[in-house]
């Protein structure tokens, strides 16, 4: 009898399993999608359809949206494995936690931030986001979405042993969402300007190096004490 | 140190030493308060440019800085809660929380009182209250967080988790709204510009300050005995405790 | 009882303390747990039971007191601990979304195991036939099965069990008291709890550790 199967391994079984599952699930994939989408053609409704002033709010509502939308998909990602006791394996595994952690969470990010960029530029036609704007949008959203998801996963991991976590959830995260927003956000005024973003692109690329790097062991150690 | 800090890890000697410290904190908070806010308020000059409308600062100030200081300290109880496992210390860490919340609410509400003559409105996207505002958010998510786990031996551990990310997040984001401020008002007054404050009007602050301080020390410590009795309720020496004071 | 080696402790538990919601469910516990144990923890619905064996496995930490593993305290060694353990929860841990092949493969993966044949493996549980059907269709023994498989294909010598006998009849229990004999007697141990009488492991070779319900 051998264990001896690699951190890599253990990481794709994880993966391959939690994408297997959503494809039997697809209403999971598209209904932070469709939330999405919803929330951004709610705005013309309610501020007018001006182009002028679309494009000029259009940065923050898509981004407003993606962080909505990426915090209510964020809700489901340890649920299911709790309540069927597959996260108490998890934890016992010899596998080391946070690269379990980590597979989960590329999963759930292909699943619902992947559709998310591909979908953001049509949405900014509708809005009349500035022509120049585009590849920034597309390059913060790359950047600023997985931030979101390891983020998102050390409130979720807090809160999934409790019953009533919804609100609470946002309480917890959405603080700490807001420097991707900054960031992103001016990255794509600043585009719409001709003026150069790659400062902005470079400190979201610094935020996803240190939230890939700490956010693991945070989820993890939230994880032992919600399975406590 | 280390062994002498250890035995104030016991829950009861923990509690009576915070009865005893309690009454210094107190006395001196009293007496600094008292004095810096009579100083401040009736004696120092008054700002040739502001009036007496400036005299908000001697609240606003100390109540931000505090707050900051008071994240710091709850975070680092939090630390050595978990990686130590010292009970007293999460008890500690749960009773600064909410003391916390509350002074950042006085700082945010201070400083809208001060927007109003300055910039004739209650709220300006300021840097300093942005940043404030979103120290009261996470205040209240550690505090909810607490709150919500039945199990208070758990709830402090994830409290606990929540107020580490939130330290190291608490620079992040303290810069990202000062760079977003400094986009989108370049001509923003500066409300602290200290350069025109005499020493009339500096020390009556920094004895604030310092009143604060003990103010948020001594309300600490009632918390924290409170805490530690009801989290230890179910000890021998609390009983007896309740039953001398039942007696008397 | 069967002590093939006595000086081997895999396990022990030194003055265990746990409390929930402010009730002392049991306080300064301790015991060993010796290689060629079966131990079986007692006593009624609420005593404790699941939080011991959550805590002898490391999931729960204990409100004082330490769980060793062959002399060390298992938080820091879990690494080494977690390879020599198979835990087996009240939940089985088995997704219902995939079929009962795929829950094996991918609980044995998870567990650091590469060299399997499913179908055999689910062969030996009596599931033959329901190798390709959704783990959520199953019945609920089929489903305890799934995740009972798992001690058909290990090297782990501490096996801890919650309540494994549930929703299993009564040929099964019978296979799994033999299986758990055999592990016994090849020098691992088994920790566990049941609220069934057991056939075969007779008190001759099964140990009690004995919880009680407490007020305060």
């Amino acid at each position: 009898m051998k264990r001896g199967i690699s951190y890599t391994a253990a990481f794709m079984t994880l993966l391959q399993r939690d994408l297997r599952i959503a494809i039997r699930h697809r209403g999971d994939i598209f209904n932070p999608l469709l939330f999405f989408i919803l929330v951004v053609t709610l705005f013309p409704l309610g501020i007018g359809p001006e182009p002028q002033v679309l494009t000029r709010v259009a940065p923050g509502i898509i981004w407003v949206a993606a962080l909505l939308a990426s915090m209510l998909s964020l809700e489901r990602l340890f649920k299911a494995d709790f309540s069927d006791g597959t996260l108490e394996q998890m934890l016992l595994s010899p596998q080391p936690l946070s690269v379990l952690v980590l597979a989960k969470v590329l999963a759930h990010w292909i699943l619902t931030g992947v559709p998310l960029i591909l979908v953001a530029p049509l949405l900014a036609v509708l809005l009349h986001l500035d022509g120049n704007s585009y590849g920034a949008l597309m390059a913060t959203l790359a950047l600023g979405t997985p931030v979101l998801s390891l983020l998102g996963a050390i409130g979720v991991a807090l809160t999934v042993g409790l019953r009533k976590g919804g609100v609470l959830l946002s309480l917890l995260i959405l603080p700490l969402y807001i420097p991707v927003l900054i960031f992103a956000t001016s990255a794509i005024d600043a585009a719409g300007l001709n003026l150069a973003y790659d400062g902005q692109l470079a400190i979201l690329a610094a935020m996803l190096v240190g939230s890939l790097i700490l956010a693991p062991f945070a989820i993890g150690a939230s994880l032992r004490v919600s399975t406590n | 140190m280390w062994k002498w800090l250890h035995t104030y890890a016991d829950p009861e000697r923990a509690y009576k030493l915070s009865g005893t410290l309690l009454p210094w904190f107190a006395c001196l908070a009293i007496a600094f308060i008292g004095l810096g806010t009579t100083w401040g308020l009736l004696f120092a000059p008054m700002d040739y440019q502001q009036g007496d409308s400036f005299r908000i600062i001697y609240i606003h100030v100390p109540a931000a800085s505090m707050s900051m200081a008071t994240y710091m300290a709850m975070a680092s109880a939090s630390f050595v809660g978990l990686v130590w496992q010292i009970k007293s210390a999460d008890w500690a860490a749960a009773a600064i929380a909410p003391i916390g919340a509350i002074i950042t609410f006085i700082a945010l509400l201070t400083g809208a009182a001060w927007g109003k003559p300055m910039w004739g409105t209650w709220w300006v996207w300021d840097a300093r209250l942005t940043s404030e505002l979103v120290l009261l958010f996470l205040y209240l998510g550690v505090i909810s967080l607490y709150a919500s786990f039945e199990d208070k031996v758990l709830a402090a551990r994830a409290a606990g988790i929540l107020a580490i990310v939130g330290v190291i997040n608490v620079p992040i984001i303290k810069y990202s709204v000062d760079w977003w401020s400094s986009l989108h008002q370049p001509s923003t007054i500066k409300i602290t510009e200290k350069s025109t404050m005499t020493n009339e009007m500096i020390f009556p602050l920094l004895i604030n300050m310092a009143g604060f301080g003990l103010m948020i020390g001594a309300i600490t410590l009632v918390r924290y005995r409170a805490e530690i009795l009801a989290r230890n309720g179910m000890r021998p020496w609390v009983r007896e405790l309740a039953t001398a004071e039942e007696a008397k | 009882m069967t002590i093939t080696n006595p000086s081997q402790v895999l396990l022990s538990a030194n003055e265990l303390t746990c409390i929930r919601e402010e009730r002392i469910l049991f306080d300064e516990l301790s015991f060993n747990i010796n290689a060629g144990d079966i131990v079986q923890i007692e006593g009624p619905n609420g005593a404790g039971k699941t939080s011991l064996l959550r805590i002898i496995a490391g999931l729960s930490r204990p409100y004082a007191g330490e769980v060793e593993y062959l002399g060390e305290n298992i938080t820091r060694c879990r690494d080494e601990f977690n390879n020599d353990l198979l835990y087996f929860g009240h939940l089985a841990g088995v997704k219902s979304e995939l079929t009962a092949e795929e829950n094996l493969n991918f609980n044995l993966r998870i567990s650091g195991y590469d060299d399997f044949d499913t179908t055999e493996l689910l062969a030996k549980v009596n599931l033959t036939g329901f190798e390709e059907a959704l783990a959520g269709h199953l019945s609920a023994g089929q489903h305890r099965r799934t995740a009972l498989a798992r001690l058909q294909h290990t090297n782990c010598k501490i096996w801890i069990l919650d309540e494994p006998f549930t929703a299993i009849d009564k040929k099964g229990v019978e296979e799994l008291e033999h299986l758990f004999i055999a592990h016994a007697k090849s020098g691992g141990c088994v920790i566990l709890t049941t609220h069934q009488d057991m056939g075969i492991i007779n008190n001759d070779i099964l140990r009690k550790v004995t919880l009680d319900y407490r007020f305060v």
